[in-house]
This record gives C-alpha cells, sequence and structure tokens, in this order.
C-alpha cells in the first residue's frame, strides 16, 4: 500500500488547488450584475427556452458509449494477456485469437449494419 | 482493528450510503454522479484487499465506461432532465416497480452472499501486495479459467448485437436510407445529426467552406445561422438539407429546434 | 546495461522505501513541474505559432514574453466568475476541479530519471510506480472525460452540451485504439510499470520495435487531448467554445489547465513507452557512459518530453479541423481494426519466437500475411466504394450547378463567384457576400 501514498498525496494537493482556485474566483473577480450576462450564452440573442429538455440526442452516442463498455473490456482482458505471455506459450495465443475473432464477427456486423456511420 | 480494516469499513459505509443516495435523488444526473461515488468506493475497497488490477478495471471499465454510457442514456431518452418535483401518485420517477426491484435486489444480494459462503466457508486468504497484479492474474485466467473466458467473448457478441438490433431499428437493410433518425425513437429532434448533416453535405474541402456550412447548419443559436444563411443563400452552396434547416433556424428560438429536425432528416 | 559506478536501475522494489520529506517532495517537484509546464507551453505553443504565421507573438510581459502564462492566470483571476443563472450550480462548479485533478494523478507514475541520491538518501526520480501504472493513466483519463460531460451537462445551454457529448464520445473512441496500442509495448515488456518498461527499452526503443504501436498511439494521442485537428468539441466555427462556453475567470482556468497538463502527461506517456523515457538517445549513450546515470537522464527526458509538445504545436499550426464523421471513422474503421491485427501479429511472431522456430521463416510468413490482409483491404474498399458512396451522394448533388465530386466528397460549386474572384466585375452586392462569407 506505500506505493499509493504518493499518488494520494498529489491528489490532495491537486484537489486543494483546484477546489481553492475555484472559490477563489468568486471573491478575486468583481461583482457586477446583469441580467443579459446571467443568461445562457446564445450569441446574443435570446437564449433558447428550454433547451436541454427539449432537444435530445441521436441514438448514435448510445451505441457509441456500447461499443465502449465491449472493446474496453477486450482491452482489459488483452493487457493481461500481454504481461503474462511469456509464461504461457501458444497455446494463450490461440485462446487470445479466438476471443478476437468472435468480438470481430460482432465488430463486422455493426459495421455492415452501418453502426459506425456518422453521416 | 488494523488500519487497513478501518479504511476497508469506511468505504464500503461510503459505498453503500452513496448507493442509497443513487436510488433516492431526485436529480437523475446527480443519481448517475452518486453511482460513480459508489463505484470508487468499491475499486478503493478493491484496492485495500490488494486486488490491484482489478480495482482500476473497476474504475475503467464502470466508472468511465458504465456511467458514461448512463449518462448518454439519460440525455437522449425522455427521461426528466434537471430535478423532479415530488408529485404524489404520478410521480414521474416512480415507475410503479418498487417491489419488484426491491425483490429482485435482495435475491441478487442472497445469490451473491450464499455464492461466497459455499465457496470459500471459513477459509482465509493471506493478502500480499502485488498479489492481484496483472501477471498472476493473466496467469490463472488464461490457463484455468479458459473456457469462462472464451464464453465471455460470445456474451459480448450477443451484447453488441443486441445493442445494435435494439438501438438502430433505422438502419440495417441495403436499400434503407443509412442514418436517418426516426424521431419517435430517438425523442424528438436530433440537433447534433443536423449540424453534422449539414456539414457534411455543405461543407466544403476547403476549411472556410467546410466550417460556414457545419456552423450554418447549427440552426440553434443566431450568429451561426446568420453564417448559413450567407452560406446557404448568397454563395449557392447547393445543400438542400443544411440549408432548409439553417434557415428556418435563423428564426431563432423553438424554431431552431424543428429546423434542425429537418435538417438531420 | 547499468553503467558499474552508479546506482543499478530502478525496479518496482525501488518504491515505497521513501521517508515522509521524500514522499513530500517528490508530490510538490512534480506538481511545480506540471505549472511551470503548462505556463511555458502556453507561451511557446503562442510564439510557435506566431512565427509559423508570420506573427511575433506574446513578447511583452517578461523578458521574451516568458510571463505571457502567468499574466494570462493573473488576469483571469481578476475577471468575474459568472455562474449563470440556469445552470446546475453545484455540478457547475465540480466539474473544472473533476477535470483538473485527475490530470495532476496521472502523472505520478512518469519516470524521470534513474536512482539518484537526494540528501543521502538513493531514491528513483519518479513519484512512484504500481505493477498496473499504465492502466493508472487510463483510468485516470476516463474520469476527466467527466469533467467535460458535466461541464457540458451542467451549463444547461445547447453549445455547451453539444460540445460536452462530442467531446465524451470522441475520447471514449479513442481511448479504445489508445488501449491497444499499449498491448504491445506490455507483451514485450512483460509488464505494466512505467519502470520496467523503461528498463525493458535499455537495448532498443519501443518505437523502433513496434513503429505501428507508436503510430497508432500518436494519431490518438491528438483525439484523447481535444486539440486540432481534433478539436470538434470547442469547434468555435460551431459551438462558440463547446463545454466550457457557460465558464469564466478561475473555472475556465482550471480546463485550460488541464487540456495542458493532459497534453504533458500524453507526451510523458508516449516518452516513457515508446521513446525510452530517460534514457539518452543511442548515439550519445554509445559514445558516452554517464549518459544514463545520475541527474543527467532528466535532461533527455525533458527533450523528448518538449519534442512532443511541439510537435502538437507544429500540427496545430499546420493541419486544419477534421469532420465529426471523419474523426470517428478514423478511430474506430480504421485505428481499432489495424491494431488489432497489429496485436495479433506481433504476438504471434513472438510465440513462435519464444516456442524456438526459425526467425527467417516466420519473417517470410509475417510478410506472407501483412499482404494478404493489404489485398484484401484494398479489395474490401473497391467493392465498398463501388456499392456505397455513389448512391449517397448522387441524389445531394443532381440538382446542383456543380458534379465535380473530388473523390466522391461533395465540393462547393466551383462556379460559385468568390472562388473565381468573378466578384471584381460584379456588382456591389456580390462584393459584399465576398467578406460575409469569407469572415465566418
Amino acid at each position: 500500500m506505500d506505493l499509493y501514498v504518493p499518488i494520494v498525496v498529489l491528489g490532495a494537493l491537486a484537489f486543494a488547488f483546484a477546489a481553492g482556485s475555484v472559490l477563489m474566483a468568486a471573491f478575486t473577480g468583481p461583482k457586477r450584475w446583469n441580467r443579459a450576462k446571467l443568461e445562457a450564452y446564445e450569441c446574443g440573442i435570446e437564449p433558447t427556452p428550454q433547451p436541454v429538455g427539449g432537444g435530445r440526442f441521436p441514438i448514435k452516442y448510445y451505441l457509441t458509449a456500447m461499443l465502449f463498455i465491449v472493446f474496453d473490456i477486450e482491452i482489459i482482458f488483452l493487457y493481461p494477456w500481454a504481461v503474462a505471455f511469456e509464461s504461457m506459450g501458444i497455446f494463450a495465443l490461440v485462446e487470445m485469437a479466438l476471443f478476437i475473432v468472435t468480438v470481430l464477427v460482432a465488430y463486422a456486423y455493426i459495421w455492415r449494419r452501418g453502426g459506425l456511420e456518422w453521416d | 482493528m488494523t488500519g487497513q480494516e478501518i479504511v476497508f469499513t469506511l468505504l464500503g459505509v461510503v459505498a453503500v450510503g452513496s448507493a442509497v443516495m443513487v436510488v433516492t435523488t431526485r436529480q437523475l444526473v446527480h443519481a448517475a454522479l452518486w453511482l460513480v461515488v459508489s463505484f470508487g468506493a468499491l475499486a478503493g475497497g478493491y484496492l485495500v484487499l490488494t486486488a490491484e488490477f482489478v480495482a482500476w478495471v473497476q474504475v475503467l471499465i464502470y466508472v468511465g465506461a458504465v456511467v458514461v454510457l448512463l449518462l448518454f442514456g439519460i440525455m437522449l431518452t425522455r427521461a426528466p432532465i434537471g430535478p423532479v418535483p415530488r408529485s404524489g401518485e404520478d410521480d414521474p420517477l416512480d415507475s410503479g416497480n418498487r417491489w419488484a426491484a426491491l425483490a429482485v435486489a435482495v435475491a441478487t444480494a442472497a445469490v451473491l452472499i450464499t455464492v461466497l459462503v459455499m465457496g470459500f466457508r471459513d477459509s482465509r486468504i493471506r493478502l500480499e501486495a502485488g498479489g492481484g497484479g496483472a501477471e498472476p492474474l493473466g496467469g490463472s485466467l488464461f490457463r484455468t479459467w479458459v473456457l469462462p473466458f472464451e464464453v465471455l467473448s460470445v456474451l459480448l457478441l450477443a451484447a453488441l448485437v443486441g445493442a445494435i438490433v435494439l438501438s438502430r431499428t433505422d438502419i440495417g437493410a441495403e436499400d434503407d436510407e443509412p442514418g436517418t433518425d426516426i424521431p419517435a425513437r430517438t425523442g424528438g429532434p436530433a440537433p447534433d445529426g443536423g449540424a453534422r448533416v449539414g456539414g457534411a453535405k455543405t461543407g466544403a474541402g476547403t476549411d472556410t467552406g467546410g466550417r460556414t456550412g457545419s456552423g450554418g447548419s447549427k440552426g440553434g443559436g443566431a450568429k451561426v445561422d446568420h453564417s448559413a444563411e450567407i452560406a446557404g443563400a448568397e454563395t449557392d452552396v447547393k445543400g438542400g438539407d443544411g440549408k432548409a434547416g439553417a434557415a428556418e433556424g435563423s428564426r431563432g428560438g423553438a424554431d431552431g429546434a424543428r429546423g434542425r429536425e429537418e435538417g438531420g432528416g | 546495461m547499468s553503467v558499474p559506478l552508479a546506482a543499478p536501475d530502478p525496479t518496482l522494489q525501488s518504491f515505497g522505501q521513501d521517508p515522509w520529506w521524500l514522499i513530500g517532495g517528490k508530490v510538490l517537484a512534480i506538481f511545480v513541474f506540471l505549472v511551470l509546464t503548462v505556463l511555458l507551453s502556453m507561451w511557446v505553443e503562442r510564439r510557435i505559432i506566431g512565427r509559423m504565421q508570420l506573427r511575433v507573438g506574446p513578447n511583452r510581459a517578461g523578458p521574451f514574453g516568458l510571463l505571457q502564462g502567468l499574466a494570462d492566470g493573473v488576469k483571469l483571476a481578476l475577471k468575474e466568475d459568472i455562474v449563470p443563472r440556469q445552470v446546475d450550480k453545484v455540478v457547475f462548479v465540480l466539474a473544472p476541479v473533476v477535470s483538473a485533478v485527475p490530470a495532476f494523478v496521472s502523472f505520478i507514475i512518469i519516470p524521470f530519471g534513474p536512482t539518484v541520491s537526494i540528501f543521502g538518501h538513493q531514491t528513483p526520480l519518479q513519484g512512484t510506480d504500481l505493477p498496473v501504472a499504465v492502466l493508472l493513466v487510463l483510468a485516470m483519463a476516463s474520469m476527466g472525460a467527466y469533467g467535460i460531460v458535466l461541464a457540458g451537462w451542467s451549463s444547461m445551454s445547447p453549445y455547451s452540451l453539444l460540445g460536452g457529448l462530442r467531446s465524451a464520445a470522441q475520447i471514449i473512441s479513442y481511448e479504445i485504439a489508445m488501449g491497444l496500442s499499449f498491448v504491445a509495448v506490455f507483451l514485450f515488456a512483460g509488464t505494466m510499470s512505467t519502470t520496467g518498461i523503461v528498463n525493458a527499452q535499455a537495448d532498443r526503443w519501443f518505437a523502433v520495435m513496434l513503429l505501428p504501436s507508436f503510430l497508432v498511439y500518436v494519431v490518438t494521442m491528438m483525439g484523447e487531448s481535444n486539440r486540432i485537428p481534433f478539436d470538434l468539441p470547442e469547434g468555435e466555427g460551431e459551438l462558440v467554445g463547446g463545454f466550457h462556453t457557460e465558464y469564466s475567470s478561475l473555472k475556465f482556468a482550471m480546463f485550460f489547465l488541464a487540456e495542458y497538463i493532459n497534453l504533458a502527461t500524453l507526451s510523458a506517456l508516449a516518452t516513457t513507452l515508446f521513446l525510452g523515457g530517460w534514457r539518452a538517445p543511442a548515439p550519445i549513450s554509445t559514445v558516452w557512459e554517464g549518459a544514463n546515470s545520475g541527474w543527467w537522464p532528466v535532461l533527455w527526458f525533458l527533450a523528448k518530453l518538449w519534442l512532443f509538445i511541439f510537435f502538437f504545436v507544429w500540427l496545430r499550426g499546420s493541419l486544419p479541423r477534421v469532420r465529426y464523421d471523419q474523426l470517428m471513422k478514423l478511430g474506430w474503421k480504421i485505428l481499432m481494426p489495424f491494431s488489432l491485427g497489429w496485436i495479433l501479429l506481433v504476438a504471434t511472431i513472438r510465440g513462435l519466437r519464444n516456442e524456438g522456430h526459425d526467425m527467417t521463416q516466420v519473417a517470410i510468413w509475417a510478410a506472407v500475411v501483412i499482404g494478404a490482409v493489404l489485398l484484401l483491404s484494398i479489395a474490401w474498399d473497391l467493392v465498398g466504394r463501388g456499392r456505397g458512396d455513389g448512391g449517397e451522394i448522387v441524389p445531394d448533388l443532381d440538382g446542383g450547378a456543380a458534379p465535380e465530386a473530388a473523390g466522391g466528397f461533395p465540393v462547393p460549386p466551383l462556379d460559385a463567384p468568390h472562388y473565381h474572384g468573378v466578384a471584381r466585375e460584379g456588382a456591389d452586392v456580390t462584393a459584399h457576400k465576398e467578406v460575409a462569407s469569407g469572415s465566418h
């Protein structure tokens, strides 16, 4: 656990710095109230009413996140495999090749269905 | 109690506490954030148990990927964004499955506890630093647990295929026009879609052209719409869709959304 | 490899033995180093880009304008801290912090040099090291993505939300390719600790042995850092400022800081994983025995680090922004399958070598496989082009005046006034248009 002490210390220092700066900004800067200034910035026009609740996003973003999870999991298995590869020989290679090919089948299917298109 | 045990207990308390916050907060995005805290505490727990690799995987996969997926999900469905007031009977956050959810949760916990108790009984495992690194894990995974590992690839395959079948009914067969968003499914206009279509179609190969085009068809704001009008109407860039979207969008306000929908369609 | 007189190269066991004052000192040094790097790289970037664009760049604050970064920081602190009415206050304040903290933390595992003696204490020049050090960097990168997506969401403004969402999608897409580019390195090094990886490069850098991985990493590095040519999330032409549109004062500064620290971290990681970390480049280390001991390696490390930072700036000065669909296409359709194929190839070669096969034969087979894959991809490309693009693009253009599609891409009609300079003979109206469209 000693290895993690510097990480925690640096994290605490960075947090103190970042949080301190963000809080300090409220005191160092001027405060001049202006109604327009507190609106959402939309290049000078009246902000679109309820921009967030009304506007939704393409499903593609969701699909991208889904793809990301699956391939992230694949990567997570590739790492210990790569590290331990030297001691395992050809059998591990065949295992991993099978694994990658199976996932690539899904990948090819998605490609074919147009899931990777961002027109 | 050793220091390790104290930290472990504290992390457990944080994990459970934030998990309770996940299901009680009235703000969907805040719920996702509490989930991050819960997963983070869990990762800390793994770390205390010297399962380093698993701990960082927990951060990478659950915090970094699963919650992002949830956030995307919240943003692109009709889920309420912003705090939801409590409103008695027809509470939008109450799907009426409270008891079913509780039953499932208790059942899951029971299964997990049973497995753990049956698997380990009262055996004790000595924790040693470095025992949960990548190499020992890789060794045991690819020697002892080969079959589960290969089965997992099939699970991933199923997950991917399921994701695309569910999310994109609009694309698929060759003759369909790819990339059309069905409004009913995406829950209305697709702002980014509009921007991109405009960008791709009116956008020229040149930098300036590309920027005017894509900026213009963004459709939501005044400044960019202005440029779209110029790009569309005056220099006569033939970007049918983008122009339509931009022209209507340039009226600003709520019309922007409708313009975008046209642009995206 | 180690020079007889000096301490042996550090290993994972060298860590976790520092006294408290040394831990504090190292952490403080890394923190100060990062802040200084940010201030300096801002100045360097503006000066270099200025020079590339035949301008002078900032030269007023301090000698050669060196204090420009500091001046900017002070200026930002003295600006009003605007919290717009519609925002989700808690998340709005939290987002810059969430963005900045992980950026700092990743740097702790970067090795600056070998074991040195500080006040009689032998210690490696590195914050700490873990058996899974590189995983920490990846995890912190995905935490940093939260800062951006939360900033975008909590601002409750369409530009911010769109910028945040785009950015998150981009970062996660490129994280896949980035993660894959590391696999070959781990395969050769047999470890995920940065110290171990640097030690494994004593004879030859991984950039030489694993060139394709290195190239993939360099591309993903651009994608992860949200900078030109992949700075879609804050494309000012369409999204004003992207996710930080609503931020001002020091909150904005935190995003800025995080971006530049990420730049430094990505560069340092590239140095560590592919360019031999703190090891001296080949001609120096062969001629001069002591180049890899004592404090000298810090110099080599910094030189490599700044080389990468310069590379980032150079690209920013040279390349236009790519389109979002091109960005996603590059990440998902090119980098990812390419990396997977490369990993399998490298692993096969290495596995066969370990089994004691004849290497020339293996090399020949590898060449055959590469050739076959290339042929297949070309064939796929040809078939795909015949099938897809033509059908999609044509309906767009058939009503238009300009069918000259350049390589299948829609181009603006070339007879539009301002492309030919026709405006000169036209009326005033045309001249006006030219200015308007050009200035946006």
